[in-house]
């Protein structure tokens, strides 16, 4: 199926100019199961109840299908950092998924360099155990080992600045601190390819600035960055490409200034 | 291959619209994001993963009972409530201690034998299915949240075993030289369980009412096991297939085990170690060949 023309020059020439890719998705098609009309019959527990549904399940199966991403290709290289914009259920943290490995592709795929990975560790961490205990386990859920942890370890308190409270159950912080917090764990951790999504962007002013400052930081290190975001500011800003997803598809894609302004237009 | 959003993409990208990009990808050796990765690598990802999953396992047990008044205390209460309820019903209302010396001690031995691989399978079966945004969200080899349930519950079974040696000593047994082998009888039993956990939690996570029909399941395991009777005393009519399932069951041969080396005082027969050890082995070997054949998929439902 390749057929590979004037290998050397052109494909040379826009390395050069444009880095390597380190993301490649080929019409990528994310299909989710939901079970939703199930979970509403689950009101019994027991075995009756767990029978009854089997037996109804045959009939009349009550699990949807949602297609999320239908048919997404683009190629990322190193060095750019690309905003991925539109509505509500565009498909848009479905991609980034995707892109991180997390959700399989039903159809097409996704070549990577390396392990993209998702700022977070949210659901990793633990509400009732100490800030103490969840920047371990969360440093561990993140794949960094003993010897990180202990060096990172003042660092993300300092960071979260949230003091004493690091001795109390993360369920006792107000939600400004708990989400400083879950920020600090999930920067602590270097990344080829990094993948955000906007939720982070969360705290007070101060917080803001400084999380603001740790992305632009992380974008440096990092090769590849994508951001999901609402907040076309901060895609404007950080982005110098923009890919806009519609009904999961790509409506549009190219220079951040040119895609915004379309999007805006909408 | 090439679908109209690929070429433009491509050839905004790098101008190279006459190449799939299953090809381009090839050729700078990016490789798909999703693949599961060898047996091989695959261990090798767990072992790293190593300290992950015991203080996954820790953090569930510190968090699980944080929320009661009595905290910790419930890991010691639980089995003791547990063996009560048990030997009210089958040691008094069914009298069945006549036929069994020391029956408290023989009652308590299997239902704390039996409830640790029990509860291993149904923490099993749920360990990936209520994890899903750990798993949507993070990347790690997934077999770690099974073998973190089994970890979870041994270290629970750590509470159970002192409450189990202090009723059996209480009941008139004494210590012997065989208390010593106590550890091996759990250690094989605890391989078992990885096995089953791994095994459980594959099917959990794609047939969802499997948690509604496991109570079902355990129950019927647990009155094949000889949790309440002597296996030999009830089976004894039976034909010989049948006896022989029920004998080759693992759980009976674990709860045999640990009764042989606390209770009577004997070293275990050959069958027991072997039943033991073949069980072991088989499930573990079986239970991580067959959840790491679905590891890509775990995560979609």
């Amino acid at each position: 199926m390749a057929e590979v023309l004037q290998e050397p020059q052109i494909g040379e020439l826009s390395d050069v100019t444009l880095g390597t890719p380190t993301v490649i998705v080929d019409d990528l098609h994310i299909v989710y199961k939901v079970y939703g009309a199930a979970k509403a019959s689950e009101g019994g527990k027991g075995p009756t109840a767990a029978l009854r549904r089997i037996v109804t399940r045959k009939s009349r199966p009550e699990m949807k299908e949602v297609h999320a991403v239908r048919g997404v290709s683009f190629v990322a290289r190193h060095g750019e950092a690309i905003g991925i914009i539109g509505r509500n259920g565009s498909g848009k943290s479905t991609l980034l998924r995707a892109i991180a490995g997390l959700l399989p592709a039903h159809k097409g795929a996704v070549y990577t360099n390396g392990q993209p990975s998702l700022l977070g560790v949210n659901a990793a961490l633990m509400n009732t155990l100490t800030g103490e205990r969840n920047i371990v386990l969360g440093c561990y859920a993140m794949g960094m080992t003993p010897a990180e942890t202990r060096e990172k370890y003042d660092e993300i308190v300092e960071f979260s600045g949230i003091g004493d409270f690091i001795q109390f159950p993360m369920s006792t912080y107000s939600s400004g601190m708990g989400a400083r917090l879950r920020f600090a764990i999930s920067s602590a951790k270097t990344h080829d390819v990094l993948l955000i999504d906007e939720a982070l962007a969360t705290g007070d002013k101060d917080f803001k600035r400084k999380s603001q400052d740790r992305i632009l930081q992380m974008r440096e290190s990092a090769g590849t960055v994508f951001l999901v975001a609402h907040n076309l500011d901060a895609i404007e800003s950080t982005c110098n490409r923009v890919i806009w997803l519609h009904k999961g598809k790509i409506k549009m894609e190219g220079e951040t200034q040119e895609v915004l302004e379309a999007y805006n237009r909408v | 291959m090439s679908q109209p959003e690929s070429a433009l993409a491509d050839a905004q990208a790098g101008g190279r619209a006459t190449e799939s990009l299953a090809a381009l990808a090839e050729r700078y050796g990016l490789s798909r994001a999703i693949a599961r990765p060898s047996l091989h690598a695959y261990l090798r990802q767990l072992w790293e993963r190593r300290h992950f999953i015991v203080t996954y396992a820790t953090s569930k047990n510190v968090s699980k009972y944080s929320e009661s008044a009595l905290g910790q205390l419930w890991q010691v209460l639980t089995p003791l409530l547990n063996a009560a309820v048990y030997y009210l019903i089958f040691g008094v209302i069914f009298a069945q201690s006549k036929h069994i010396p020391n029956y408290p001690a023989f009652l308590i031995t299997g239902v704390m034998v039996f409830s640790f691989t029990q509860r291993t399978v149904t923490a099993g079966a749920k360990a990936v299915s209520s994890n899903l945004s750990l798993i949507r969200a993070l990347h790690f080899p997934r077999a770690s949240l099974p073998l973190a349930s089994a970890i979870q519950e041994l270290q629970l079974l750590g509470w159970s075993m002192g409450v189990l040696v202090a009723l059996v000593l209480i009941t008139g047994e004494e210590i012997t030289w065989l208390w010593l082998l106590t550890p091996v009888a759990l250690f094989v039993q605890f391989v078992f369980n990885l096995g089953i956990s791994l095994f459980m939690a594959r099917i959990g996570a794609f047939v969802r009412d499997i948690t509604q029909l496991l109570p079902f399941i355990t129950r019927t395991w647990m009155y094949a096991s000889g949790v309440f009777y002597m296996i030999d005393d009830r089976t004894r009519n039976l034909p010989t297939l049948l006896r022989w399932v029920l004998e080759f069951n693992p759980a009976a041969a674990y709860i045999e085990f640990m009764r042989d080396l606390l209770i009577y005082d004997r070293f275990p027969e050959r069958w027991v170690w072997t039943t033991c050890s073949f069980w072991a082995v088989v499930a573990l070997v079986f239970g991580f060949w067959f959840f790491w054949r679905a590891e890509e998929r775990y995560g979609r439902g």
